[in-house]
């Protein structure tokens, strides 16, 4: 062991080698331990979009929260979506504390998001046109989201992990509330049937999507292998998609509902699940800010913001004469 | 007119008070001024949506019907909420260009739930029991809710002037129509002598002496008796805006005849 002195005094290599040393043995890495420039800004970059993602993911199940058909899926339904708000709460917060010695805060993460320089997950730029659209969300978007979430449970970064295992914890609440929506609309009507259906076929590719490319070739870049070195995550993008058929697409048929993949198979010689790609060009597009309800969501999140300035403002004068005067 | 729907009369009223209010906040989700309040305040909807359905639980059991049928199913004119909660946030929908006033939303929080925690210390001691326990149930949830939004009001109130000016405003608007939350309907008389709650004028007049002392510690004088300018939804009369508020809350309710459950 060095002393906190004696760290001080270490070349910027050395003190690269006894971190490298410390994430090799699994310790976790804390706020204001020492790390390498490239560790902060990539788990700025990643817990950043983590935490926009839950709060525009509020969005598409926003438009059904008042809609909700019953009494109990009215609270359910607004259970979950705080939540999600809640989950990016702890997120950005976890991310400030990373951006603190830049200098940024959260406004920069706002106004990141707002110039689309801050992206966050496929899935939220899709529309979500039905009640069916809040189900699959619900069961698939977040079961997809569980995966992820857990494989990073594991994260070399303390804080990060802190707030992942409270995240999971809600998670698995959200996968029984979407599991009840769709076997609801699965076992309900011609139309509910219908509608559950369509929502599918509208969501498989945006799910498929949901993990990412392959590898850096589809889209030109990556950051898996890093966060791999550094162990903040430890799956590859394929990995956890591989997962996520594995868990549900064998519920999906049990359900009734057809997958509009029709190449999809598990071939058992290579152990793995074969299915029609995803369009990463489209994917590469979405991410960027123009998939169908990027500018709209983003709009309304803009303009509400800037209309309650006012009150952002009134609340740091207030904070402001009261430090004054206590 | 029997007890039983004397009694109704009055839980109805309760119950479309909260599913209104309820609905009202729910259109703010992702609108707020930040995200420790989009936390928060789902949080305040999400139990006031709790309440609306313990009343239409209580209407059940006295064989109303479903529960959720008199949430979604009935006519406007069937609703017994205050006018003032169900007017709309703002212009525009929570969907497309919302401009709400945070003010407003603020004001009219505090000012019914004031009213709201006057109301159930009332029902506390209601000759119907059902209600007393009801009432009990949501006291804890309903301590929160109310200083989360006086907490509001008084930084809002003693900040920029701009805020100050947008709170005065709201406090104005808010006041022409709280009459209506006040008011017990046509069958007022009926419910005390039944002792199901206190009269109209001691109820009302313990939520105004609060409301005044509130507004008083932060230089704001309550001007007069509060008014009933759109009319008096305990008695049926609504506006356009619990018209749309209702379609909307029974979108996918009547989006197939069919459907025997969701
Ligand atoms: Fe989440
Ligand atoms: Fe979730």
């Amino acid at each position: 062991m060095v002393t906190a002195y004696e760290f001080r005094h270490l070349s910027e290599e050395e003190k690269y080698e006894r971190f490298m040393e410390r994430i090799e043995r699994g310790e976790k890495i804390e706020a204001h331990d020492w790390m390498p420039d490239d560790y902060r800004t990539n788990l700025i970059k990643l817990i950043a979009m983590h935490g926009i993602s839950e709060i525009m993911g509020a969005f598409p199940e926003k438009e059904w929260v008042p809609k909700a058909p019953t009494l109990h899926r009215k609270l359910a339904i607004m259970a979950k979506v705080q939540d999600e708000v809640g989950h990016g709460q702890l997120l950005l917060r976890v991310a400030e504390d990373l951006m603190k010695p830049l200098g940024k805060d959260r406004e920069d993460i706002m106004q990141d998001l707002f110039e689309k320089r801050l992206k966050f997950h496929n899935v939220f730029h899709m529309p979500a046109p039905t009640w069916a659209d809040a189900a699959i969300i619900a069961w698939l978007v977040d079961g997809a989201a569980i995966l992820t979430q857990t494989m990073l449970l594991k994260t070399s970064y303390g804080p990060y992990g802190r707030a992942l295992k409270r995240i999971c914890q809600e998670e698995s609440f959200h996968a029984k509330h979407g599991e009840s929506l769709v076997l609801a609309l699965a076992s309900g009507s011609d139309y509910q049937r219908k509608m559950l259906q369509e929502a599918l076929n509208r969501w498989w590719e945006p799910l498929l999507m949901f993990f990412g490319p392959r590898s850096a070739k589809e889209v030109g870049h990556s950051k898996v292998d890093v966060n791999i070195k550094y162990k903040i995550r430890s799956k590859t993008n394929e990995e956890l998609r591989q997962e996520f058929l594995t868990k549900y697409v064998p519920q999906i048929k049990r359900l009734g509902l057809t997958i509009p993949d029709e190449t999809l198979r598990f071939d058992e010689d290579k152990q793995q699940w074969i299915y029609k790609d995803p369009d990463w060009e489209k994917f590469k597009q979405i991410i960027n800010g123009n998939g169908p309800k990027t500018d709209s969501r983003l709009k309304l999140r803009r303009d509400s913001y800037e209309k309650t300035a006012w009150v952002r403002e009134a609340l740091a004068k207030y904070n402001k004469n009261r430090m004054l005067v206590g | 007119m029997t007890d039983n729907k004397i009694l109704r009369e009055l839980i109805y009223q309760l119950a479309d008070d909260n599913f209104i209010h309820s609905y009202r906040g729910s259109e703010w989700l992702g609108l707020v001024p930040h995200i420790e309040e989009d936390v928060a305040y789902s949080s305040i909807t999400q139990d006031t949506m709790g309440h609306a359905y313990m009343f239409y639980k209580l209407l059940e059991e006295m064989g109303e019907g479903n529960s959720d049928e008199l949430a979604h199913a009935r006519k406007p004119k069937d609703f017994r909420n205050a006018i003032l909660l169900e007017e709309k946030n703002g212009t525009g929908t929570y969907l497309d260009n919302p401009d709400y006033d945070w003010a407003f939303t603020v004001v009219r929080n505090l000012f019914y739930n004031v009213y709201k925690e006057t109301q159930l210390e009332s029902l506390k001691q209601s000759s119907y029991e059902p209600l007393s326990i009801t009432a009990r149930k949501i006291e804890t949830e309903q301590y929160y809710h109310l200083m989360h939004w006086k907490t509001w009001f008084m930084q809002l109130m003693q900040s920029t002037e701009e805020a100050r000016t947008r709170m005065e405003n709201a406090i104005r608007r808010v006041w022409k129509d709280f009459g209506g939350v006040i008011s017990q309907g046509r069958y007022a008389d009926e419910f005390s002598a039944r002792k199901y709650i206190e009269p109209e004028e001691v109820l009302g007049q313990r939520c105004l002496d609060k409301l005044g002392e509130l507004c008083k510690s932060v230089d704001f004088n309550l001007e007069g008796k509060p008014g009933m300018e759109k009319g008096n939804g305990r008695n049926g009369e609504h506006t356009e805006d619990l018209k749309q508020a209702l379609e909307t809350l029974s979108e996918v309710y009547f989006s197939d005849a069919e459907a025997s459950s969701w």
